[in-house]
């Protein structure tokens, strides 16, 4: 007996080892975790600032400028080599040169190099000559070359907006007579005289509008014709000159000149190109503002149609259904349905949405558009639906859980008050149970905000030419392709020609997805708090 | 006592005091099952109109039972079967055809933990009018006025009827749903077990409210507390098992019980 008491008990049995484990594991999560936000933050938030150019000459006499992206051991050999972002796309045909560091004699960091971000070909990186007018070179300096610019910038978005919002409403008028014309001969047959009537008139609306049409197209071909008039001038490191029209320059920046407060204006002007811009260049730079527009259209729109789904399923199931197998059988069913794959779930979006309705769709509604389809492939609605249908078991599990928790008194209390089942539930479960609803409503939101997979099946693109919501009616464009955050970093990290320049691009836009899904999480959290202090003095 | 293990029916004592206005209940021969399980055992019982009549007796006696048989609160559990007559008024209120809402608007039913709506003290008020379709803001102003002096609270709460009914305290939560309960004038005032989660103060309030109430309303009252039974019911009826065992005017009850076992109970050497 005594000596039982003086042995310790043993580390097995005390499960600390377990206790060990069990920490190892949580933190071994929480570091992966915080270790890809870090990447991201880190990577994200990077991309944009400007970085120093440098000058470097070679053993050999080459001379180089560029950015340093990244220094590496050599592979397979001895020493380092550096990844120089050397640009010039146009003169070198190449973005990206690897120089083994034993090779380089010098470098230097020249206050004048000039890095320039243009509209094609990516950026340029060399010296100023000077500003052309009228095939006249002269020298400039920094202020000059900014009121220039800006002057130049001026005009392109003159040109834009007389090229999208004249001439494109004029082409929408076109396309809008030429629909009526095919849907006169699709009504009242070729031969008809009631076709005839209306072809006439249609003829002369175009005529019409065509006229109009070739003004504005001459007004914006002179005013183009005048902006390239007015070029700027620029050499690369060996003195090869090329020139290219002012406004078609984005940015100026001599990074090695800059102080603080100059590095965080080109900062803060490159986020805010991102976020309030088009993309170019294949999308590897400029802005993403449609895929933003995108997904936040598509994501309300998901909001939408999910919640009455979502709520009346989960109302019927734990209300008014009879509890018993068949029930459960649902309840299983929705809850397999959140572990089926993303893209199965495309896959039958776009045949059951896009094929079969959106094809009978057009087939009735649309006759005069075919064979060109209009609900009949991927788009807005048909994407928000798969989605709606992808997260719905979200909202029912947690609609069910919400209206579940409602304490029983409550409802006898209504009851006993002579309302009537439907009563109780409007007057007294529903208001009770909304922050859960709401809840989970948000997180489907964030679920599906951040899904690619099936979207790349029914509506998402590339690249859209025009937004979904614009001023021509219906103004909600349902049916047109759309971008979206998730997919945009897809392309630009796995599609590009460019993967290596794409890159920055590639953090961005995922630290914007991550802000999204995250910004939308904490409108949950607050919705949920927010409702749960109305609550706050129940005592069950 | 042990003839009651078995499921012979006993004969139960009868002498409950008269209210002189007739019987607004009259329970007849009447069973329960939950499923297989029978909680009631042919229950017969009147209840007399204007009067305050205690259901008392050990936990699991079935008193809480009956008294939610009375409005059909246990339609909402799964599996209830019942046989014999509950009549109210004369009509068989299990009869086909009889409008349950009807029936509960007639019965006003306050319920063991005060369990007030999470919403304002008005609207908790006049929530029986407005499922009812009252709209009228006057019609509903008066009535929460009057309710809410009728449960005595009206001085607590008169200058905060747009608060959530929630911060209030247990006990004056228990006096709005009593105020909510008597707000579209039921016949009859049911209480389960009303006091047992508030404090001997509160719990004070409710007695003499119930004292108030008695006579504008006929009051069927389930408890555990015997004094309070004692206190401020005309008639009590003991419960043991399922079984009715005696029912008469409160007094005879507490100080010359006819039954054997009923004397036992309340002298507290069983239950």
């Amino acid at each position: 007996m005594s000596d039982r008491r003086g042995r310790s008990t043993s580390l097995t049995a005390r499960g600390e080892p377990f206790q060990w484990l069990l920490g190892g594991a949580l933190g071994l999560a929480l570091a992966m975790i915080v270790g890809l936000l870090m990447l991201v933050l880190w990577q994200g938030s990077n991309a944009f600032w400007p970085r120093p150019l440098e000058l470097i000459e070679l053993r050999d006499g080459t001379r180089l400028l560029g950015i340093e992206v990244r220094r590496e051991p050599m592979p397979g050999g001895e020493g380092m080599r550096r990844l120089l972002r050397v640009g010039n796309f146009d003169l070198y045909g190449e973005d990206f040169r690897w120089i083994a560091e034993e090779a380089i004699a010098s470098t230097r960091f020249p206050a004048d190099a000039w890095m320039v971000e243009r509209m094609e070909w990516g950026p340029f990186i060399g010296f100023l000559i000077g500003l052309e007018r009228d095939g006249t070179l002269a020298e400039t300096d920094g202020d000059a070359l900014a009121e220039a610019h800006r002057e130049a910038r001026r005009r392109l978005r003159e040109i834009r907006r007389i090229e999208r919002s004249e001439i494109g409403a004029i082409n929408h008028e076109l396309e809008r007579l030429r629909l009526a014309l095919r849907r006169s001969e699709l009504r009242h047959g070729v031969d008809s005289l009631a076709h005839r009537a209306e072809e006439a008139r249609i003829a002369s609306e175009s005529a019409r509008l065509e006229e109009r049409f070739a003004e504005w197209l001459r007004k914006a071909k002179a005013l183009r014709e005048s902006d390239s008039r007015e070029r700027v001038v620029l050499a690369d490191v060996v003195g090869r000159r090329i020139s290219l029209p002012l406004s078609q320059v984005v940015r100026f920046v001599r990074p090695n000149d800059l102080s603080l407060a100059g590095k965080l204006e080109v900062y803060l002007d490159r986020w805010w190109e991102f976020l309030s811009a088009d993309p170019r260049e294949a999308n590897s730079e400029g802005g993403v503002f449609p895929a933003i527009f995108g997904t936040a259209v598509m994501t309300i729109l998901l909001a939408v149609l999910v919640a009455p789904f979502g709520v009346v399923t989960a109302l019927y199931l734990r209300e008014y259904a009879r509890q018993g197998r068949m029930v459960s059988l649902v309840r299983i069913s929705v809850n397999n349905l959140a572990g089926v794959p993303s893209i199965v779930y495309g896959v039958f979006g776009l045949g059951f949405f896009a094929y079969l309705v959106g094809g009978t769709i057009d087939a009735w509604f649309f006759p005069e558009r075919l064979p060109s389809p209009t609900f009949g492939s991927g788009g807005l609605l048909w994407a928000s639906l798969t989605l709606a249908l992808l997260t719905v078991p979200v909202v029912i599990v947690a609609t069910e859980e919400a209206l579940a928790a409602v304490p029983r008194s409550m409802r006898e209390g209504s009851l006993a008050c002579g309302a009537s089942k439907w009563q109780t539930i409007r007057n007294i479960v529903l208001p009770r149970a909304m922050p859960g609803i709401l809840t989970g409503l948000i997180l489907a939101m964030a679920r599906g905000a951040g899904e690619v997979a099936p979207l790349m099946l029914v509506g998402v693109v590339k690249l859209a030419p025009e937004l979904p919501i614009d001023g021509n009616f219906p103004y909600l464009h349902l049916d047109r392709s759309f971008m979206h955050l998730g997919f945009h970093i897809f392309d630009l990290g796995f599609q590009s020609r460019n993967s290596e320049a794409a890159k920055p691009m590639v953090f961005v836009t995922a630290l914007l997805l991550l802000a999204f899904v995250f910004a939308i999480n904490l409108v949950a959290i607050l919705v949920r708090a927010r409702m749960k202090r109305r609550f706050a003095g129940s005592r069950f | 006592m042990n003839a009651l293990a078995s499921n012979a029916s006993v004969s139960t004592a009868y002498h409950p005091r008269q209210g002189g206005h007739g019987q607004v209940l009259r329970i007849e021969n009447f069973s329960l099952w939950y499923g297989s399980q029978q909680a009631l055992y042919e229950v017969s019982l009147d209840i007399e109109r204007g009067l305050v009549t205690a259901l008392i007796g050990p936990s699991g006696c079935g008193k809480s039972t009956l008294l939610r048989s009375l409005n059909r609160m246990n339609d909402l559990v799964d599996g209830v079967r019942t046989s014999g007559r509950i009549l109210f008024d004369g009509r068989d209120i299990h009869a086909p055809g009889t409008d349950v809402i009807e029936l509960r608007k007639r019965m006003g039913m306050v319920f063991q933990k005060p369990n007030p709506f999470p919403m304002s003290i008005f609207d908790n008020v006049c929530y029986a009018l407005r499922v009812d379709g009252v709209r009228k803001r006057a019609v509903l102003e008066e009535v929460v006025e009057k309710s809410l002096r009728a449960a005595a609270l009206w001085d607590e709460v008169k200058d905060r009827l747009e608060d959530n009914a929630l911060a209030l305290s247990g006990g004056q939560q228990q006096r709005l749903c009593i105020a909510r309960a008597i707000a579209n004038e039921p016949e009859v005032l049911l209480m389960d077990e009303p006091c047992s989660a508030l404090d001997p103060i509160a719990t004070a309030k409710i007695e003499e409210l119930i004292d108030r109430l008695a006579g504008r309303f006929t009051i069927v009252i389930v408890t555990h507390n015997m004094q309070q039974a004692a206190r401020v019911s005309h008639n009590t009826a003991f419960m043991y098992l399922g079984r009715l065992i005696e029912y008469g005017d409160t007094e005879t009850v507490f100080t010359v019980p006819r039954v054997e076992q009923t004397q036992e109970y309340i002298t507290g050497r069983f239950g």
